[in-house]
């Protein structure tokens, strides 16, 4: 290198030396500068993989119920022994009609129900989740009681677990929660055909409950639904409004200054910020109900705002200035230009970025933990100021359960916001595509 | 050709005697801190056609725009002086602005047809200012001024398609077909036909032409030949000054100033 | 007659004055010569006058009436219970209590004579239908809430007759001022653009809803905490003392957690700055834009997923992936824990990865065109041009994008309360847990707890560090970015 730097000994005629760039090192140093980026692509887009897979792969099974489906005899002597359901149908109610479960898978096993220790072990065979679905079979038709039918119960998260395979066989027998006679029961159960793994609509309907089997996403659904109800209602005029008064009308000032340094500034404060600030004005100043989908959607109305209010102004600017002189010139008032013009070829964009913002609100888990939505709810909620549990709320509280089906739930529901918040970016997407319209 | 026969033979003869429609009077714009148009006395005189003419900057727009207040909607703009138009002062607190531009309708530089129907187009003016009765009224409304636009036999068939899809020359009539449906007293045009194509522009100006016998028009021009060819009027700004007014064929052929003089000729601009 | 049904008849007038007045300014319109008289607005705006006449001023006044009845009522059931009270902190519950008796009193449908003389006799009373009272009640307030429950009624009539007659004066006013040339649809357009900028300002009552909340909160931690012992305590150690034990006061040191939080975010920007500037380079100069069109969005799923799902991949695949591997690679022992600083701070990066590249991804492209050019035309590689040109002149840009991100990561939650884990101390081992400011936040506010304890109440002390670290950085970010922009503008 040093020497060819020195070319003043040349002579003139001669073709000029070629000169060493280092443009070997050069080249070889844009080949590792562009390796960087592909690795870096690589990571991203791989991380992408690992968490989908690793979500589809444990959650997928979460979306069947491992079902036993026996001859059940609902024998008068278990249901109401005393004969006094005409005088008092409260009986029908309190029955005791696991013993009826237990009896019919044990019959169908061809166990004796004398045998009091396989007896218990066949009471860990069928889901609890059998009383109620066994009630609502003889209140729905007393004149069941005394006949047999064909009745499918849920299996027990352990036995629906060992069925899809998820319990390693190999372990000794006392340090798993499925013993080798459940095993056996299950195989022969499933000679017979009496074992089928249905699509698991318990998953989308259940509310809270301490057994896997039995438990589901039906109240986190329903609290998850009224609060995009309400962040749609709250939101949308409010943010739309705010938006069309600082594009359309607000004069260059302090005071619009100070508005949009607190819309920028809101939409970077953490979300748990907004949670905090729900717990004390929301449920302390105005006393509102702690848990209840209207405070939950009133935070989550706050978070979104500023989102909202940044998407429709960037919908309203994108609309050309000659619409605005158009209808200024002829005579319209600037509210009629905007309601009647502007608006209306800014709504696709707004729309897109309310579901935009809403899908954000939608997978939001922080500020619902500080206001109590942390809570064991069974029963669905009717209005928006019962108790209820959110979508994501409720993967929170199933991760920090501890049995294995609940660990396929939590996957499971995993899944199913997702599923969710693709749909909406799909919504949000095609919007765009079929509306977009260029200047 | 040369302009000064354009201007002999072309510009069709103002009217005798026509009364002042719209009147400045030491009309200054101000740009925040910036002057832009300083002490302008100008007579817009009824059913003739009065053409501002000028280099670019020269505030022959600024001016145009202040006399349905336009300008309004710039922030930090701001006019002294006085303009009336019927002898009311337009600047006055007790004017709805609104109002001022029913009666003072604007065409703009580009056509800027909303993107609805032909129909709503034409529609909405006489929609917003409660003209039509009823739905046979609007329609008839909205039929008259097509007809008048010139655009008539072009659309008849296809008045519920997008105005945008019509070509650049049919929708600048579509424009001035939806400015004249509010029934404007006076009819301000901004350079209308500057990004249309030569055929176009001669439908135009034979349009503006025709729209004299019923409309007060002011209309700002690049092209001098433009001016001569349908003005009766001629006022030549330069430098946001009013450097000379008079009839058309006088401004072209005898121009008192010399720096009218010479932007005609073509030295300045 | 309830408060909905006010509101209901209040909107049932309006809307019967919006069609009489349309209606009559119809008339008039129809009447006139317009020739002579122009008609201002449009009927439909002379009936939203009269429709805005109508509800506005009533609903203000009925609101208004209904907050100055219950602050008379509340301050008098004040006056009357510290009266009875020696020690006023007991106050506030007995405050309570007169509110359930009151309430109990109008379900029972009890009133002047009929009211029980005892406390214990409306407490057996409630109880038979359903109603529960706490048992610390007294007998005088029997009478005051009585009491209190006649004034209310008297409120409530007062309250809703002055509505009714607003509504109906304000209806018939707007009728009687229809005219031709009334400026009705300027009126109305005032209304609506008064609405728009009070939907403007609600942006900053969030604002200042979030700073008065939490300082006020942060006063009353204060007042029972050395303010000094909360930023410059070591130990963090908020004993739930039992209700009224008293004595056991725990210690709130922030210095703790904010080491975690800090280590926590640093850990997650040494992963997600270098991945997400180099994918945003790459795919800003090198990629075709067939890749490009489809990477981008993919990366960009990254940024849509909630941060939830990010926790939960952590607490179920990463960390257990970690610790089973340290303990092959050290023979059985896992020096690697589950819950952990590195797989907090590595899926918090992957999280951040879309943020820094997009974030760079502008600064990049508003470096103007000619200085790339210009060092092409040198002859410098593409590398060098982007390493020595381009990312020199779009540092501060970068700095700036890589403070937001930053504040991110701090106020990020989801994540660190499921990987992080729950001990606060300071300690440098990477594979070790730490806890955040954003944990115990959750920590302290989940679950039944008294609201007024210092354990709850340091949950807003801490809110208020994070609102105020993050708000900081936000702004000089936000700034230097800015002044980035203008420059190349």
């Amino acid at each position: 290198m040093t020497d060819a730097a020195l070319p003043h000994a040349a002579v003139d005629t001669a073709a000029p030396a070629k000169r060493d760039f280092g443009l070997k090192r050069r080249h070889a140093a844009e080949f590792r500068f562009r390796l960087y980026g592909i690795v870096a692509i690589v990571i991203g887009l791989g991380f992408l993989a690992i968490l989908l897979v690793s979500i589809v792969s444990k959650g997928y099974t979460a979306f069947v119920q491992t079902s036993i489906t026996v001859p059940v005899e609902f024998s008068a002597s278990i249901i109401d022994k005393d004969n006094e359901r005409a005088t008092n149908p409260r009986v029908l109610v309190s029955a005791n009609y696991p013993i009826v479960a237990r009896n019919a898978v044990a019959k169908a096993l061809g166990v004796s129900i004398d045998d009091k220790a396989a007896m218990r072990d066949i009471a860990k065979f069928v889901s609890d989740g059998s009383r109620s679905t066994l009630r609502e079979i003889v209140l729905a038709d007393p004149s069941v009681i005394g006949t047999t039918r064909n009745v499918t119960l849920l299996a027990a998260a352990d036995i629906d677990s060992a069925n899809k395979g998820q319990i390693d066989l190999t372990v000794p027998q006392d340090k798993r929660k499925v013993s080798d006679q459940q095993v056996a029961w299950l195989d022969q159960l499933k000679q017979q055909g009496a074992i089928s793994t249905p699509f698991n609509w318990g998953l989308l309907t259940f509310g809270a409950s301490s057994r896997p089997e039995t438990a589901g996403l039906g109240v986190a659904l329903v609290g998850s639904l009224y609060m995009m109800a309400i962040v749609l209602l709250c939101a949308l005029p409010i943010g739309v409004a705010a938006s069309i008064y600082l594009e359309e009308f607000a004069k260059k000032n302090r005071f619009t200054d100070f508005i949009e340094v607190n819309i920028n500034n809101l939409a970077a404060v953490p979300s748990i910020v907004y949670g905090l600030l729900g717990l004390a004005v929301f449920i302390n100043f105005f006393g509102m109900p702690r848990s209840a989908p209207i405070v939950g959607g009133l935070v989550l109305t706050l978070m979104t705002l500023p989102t909202i209010i940044i998407a429709t102004r960037a919908a309203l600017r994108a609309v050309p200035p000659s619409i605005r002189s158009a209808a200024l010139g002829i005579g319209a008032s600037r509210m009629q230009m905007v309601f009647d013009h502007v608006l209306p070829l800014a709504t696709p964009g707004i729309l897109t970025g309310t579901i935009i913002g809403l899908a954000r609100a939608l997978g939001e888990t922080a500020p619902l933990l500080l206001i109590g939505m942390v809570a064991f709810v069974a029963d669905r909620p009717t209005s928006p100021l019962d108790p209820a549990t959110a979508l994501p709320v409720q993967i929170y509280m199933w991760a920090n359960e501890a049995e294995r089906a609940f660990v396929e739930r939590t996957q499971g529901a995993v899944l199913v916001l997702l599923i969710f918040l693709a749909l909406m970016n799909i919504a949000a997407i095609l919007l765009r595509r079929r509306f977009e319209r260029r200047w | 050709m040369s302009l000064e026969s354009a201007a002999t033979t072309a510009a069709p003869v103002a009217r005798p005697n026509a009364p002042p429609k719209m009147q400045g009077d030491k009309v200054g714009v101000f740009y925040g801190e910036k002057q832009a148009l300083f002490d302008v006395d100008l007579k817009i005189e009824q059913f003739n056609v009065t053409s501002l003419i000028g280099p670019s900057g020269c505030g022959k727009s600024t001016f145009l725009r202040s006399l349905n207040r336009m300008n309004d909607t710039i922030d930090g703009c701001r006019v002294v002086g006085k303009i009336t138009l019927d002898k009311d002062d337009i600047y006055d607190p007790s004017i709805d602005v609104v109002e001022l531009r029913a009666r003072v309708g604007m065409v703009f530089q580009k056509p800027n047809p909303f993107p609805k129907s032909i129909y709503e187009n034409v529609a909405y003016g006489p929609k917003i200012h409660g003209i039509a009765r009823n739905k046979a009224d609007l329609d008839e409304i909205v039929h008259s001024s097509l007809r008048r636009a010139g655009l008539w036999n072009e659309v008849k068939d296809r008045l519920n398609e997008p105005g945008t899809g019509l070509s650049g020359g049919q929708q600048q009539r579509l424009c001035i077909a939806r400015a004249i449906a509010t029934k404007p007293e006076v009819l301000l045009m901004d350079e209308p036909c500057s990004a249309l194509d030569p055929i176009a522009t001669a439908v135009i100006e034979e349009l503006i032409d025709e729209l004299r016998e019923n409309f007060t028009i002011v209309i700002v021009t690049h092209s001098m030949q433009q001016a001569a060819r349908v003005s009766q009027k001629t006022a030549f700004f330069h430098l946001g000054k009013l450097i000379e007014e008079g009839k058309t064929e006088d401004i072209f052929t005898n121009p008192r100033n010399k720096q009218t003089q010479d932007y005609i000729t073509g030295r300045i601009g | 007659m309830s408060a909905g049904w006010v509101v209901a008849i209040v909107l049932a007038i309006g809307a019967i004055a919006y069609f009489f007045s349309a209606q009559r300014a119809r008339v008039q319109r129809d009447a006139s010569d317009r020739s002579k008289e122009v008609p201002h607005s449009l009927p439909t705006y002379h009936g939203w006058l009269s429709f805005i006449f109508a509800t506005v001023p009533a609903l203000l006044v009925f609101l208004a009436l209904s907050a100055v009845s219950s602050a008379i009522l509340e301050s008098r059931v004040r006056t009357e219970v510290s009266a009875h009270l020696s020690d006023t902190s007991a106050a506030s519950l007995s405050i309570g209590i007169v509110h359930n008796v009151s309430s109990a009193l109008n379900r029972l449908d009890l009133s002047g004579a009929n009211v029980p003389t005892s406390y214990a006799a409306l407490r057996d009373m409630a109880k038979s239908s359903g109603i529960v009272l706490a048992d610390s009640g007294e007998d005088y307030m029997l009478p005051l809430a009585a009491s209190v429950n006649a004034d209310a009624a008297v409120h409530k009539l007062i309250g809703q007759g002055l509505t009714l007659l607003l509504s109906l004066a304000g209806a018939a006013f707007a009728y009687s001022r229809i005219r031709l040339r009334l400026r009705a649809r300027n009126e109305v357009e005032r209304v609506v653009l008064w609405s728009l900028l009070a939907a403007s300002t609600v942006a900053i009552l969030t604002t200042v809803g979030i700073v008065l909340s939490m300082l006020s909160e942060t006063v009353h931690f204060f007042s029972e905490v050395n303010p000094l012992n909360f930023f410059f305590g070591t130990v963090w150690d908020p004993r739930f003392a039992a209700a009224g034990s008293g004595g056991t006061e725990g210690q709130f040191g922030l210095i703790p957690l904010l080491a975690g939080t800090l280590y926590i975010a640093f850990v997650s920007m040494l992963f997600a700055v270098p991945v997400g500037l180099m994918a945003a380079v790459y795919m800003g100069e090198y990629a075709s834009s067939k890749v490009r069109s489809t990477v981008k969005p993919l990366l960009e799923l990254l940024a849509g997923i909630p941060t939830i799902v990010y926790g939960i991949f952590a607490v179920v695949t990463l960390g257990p992936f970690f610790r089973d591997l340290s303990a092959a690679l050290a023979g059985g022992f896992a020096f690697i824990q589950a819950q952990s600083v590195l797989t907090a701070g590595i899926v918090m990066g992957v999280m951040l990865i879309p943020v820094v590249s997009s974030l760079s991804d502008d600064v990049i492209t508003a470096v103007p065109r000619a200085m790339r050019d210009g060092s092409l035309a040198l002859g410098a590689t593409r590398s060098e041009t982007i390493r020595k040109v381009i990312l020199p002149a779009a540092l501060p840009g970068i700095v700036g994008a890589l403070l937001l991100t930053a504040s991110r990561a701090i106020g990020e939650t989801m994540i660190v309360v499921l990987a992080a884990g729950v001990a606060a101390r300071i300690n440098f081992n990477p594979f070790e847990a730490m806890t955040t400011i954003t944990v115990k936040i959750v920590n302290q506010l989940t679950g039944d707890l008294e609201f007024n304890s210092p354990q709850t109440l340091v949950a807003f002390a801490l809110g208020l560090t994070l609102f105020a670290l993050t708000l900081a950085m936000n702004v000089y970010a936000l700034y230097i970015v800015r002044k980035y922009r203008e420059q190349y503008e």
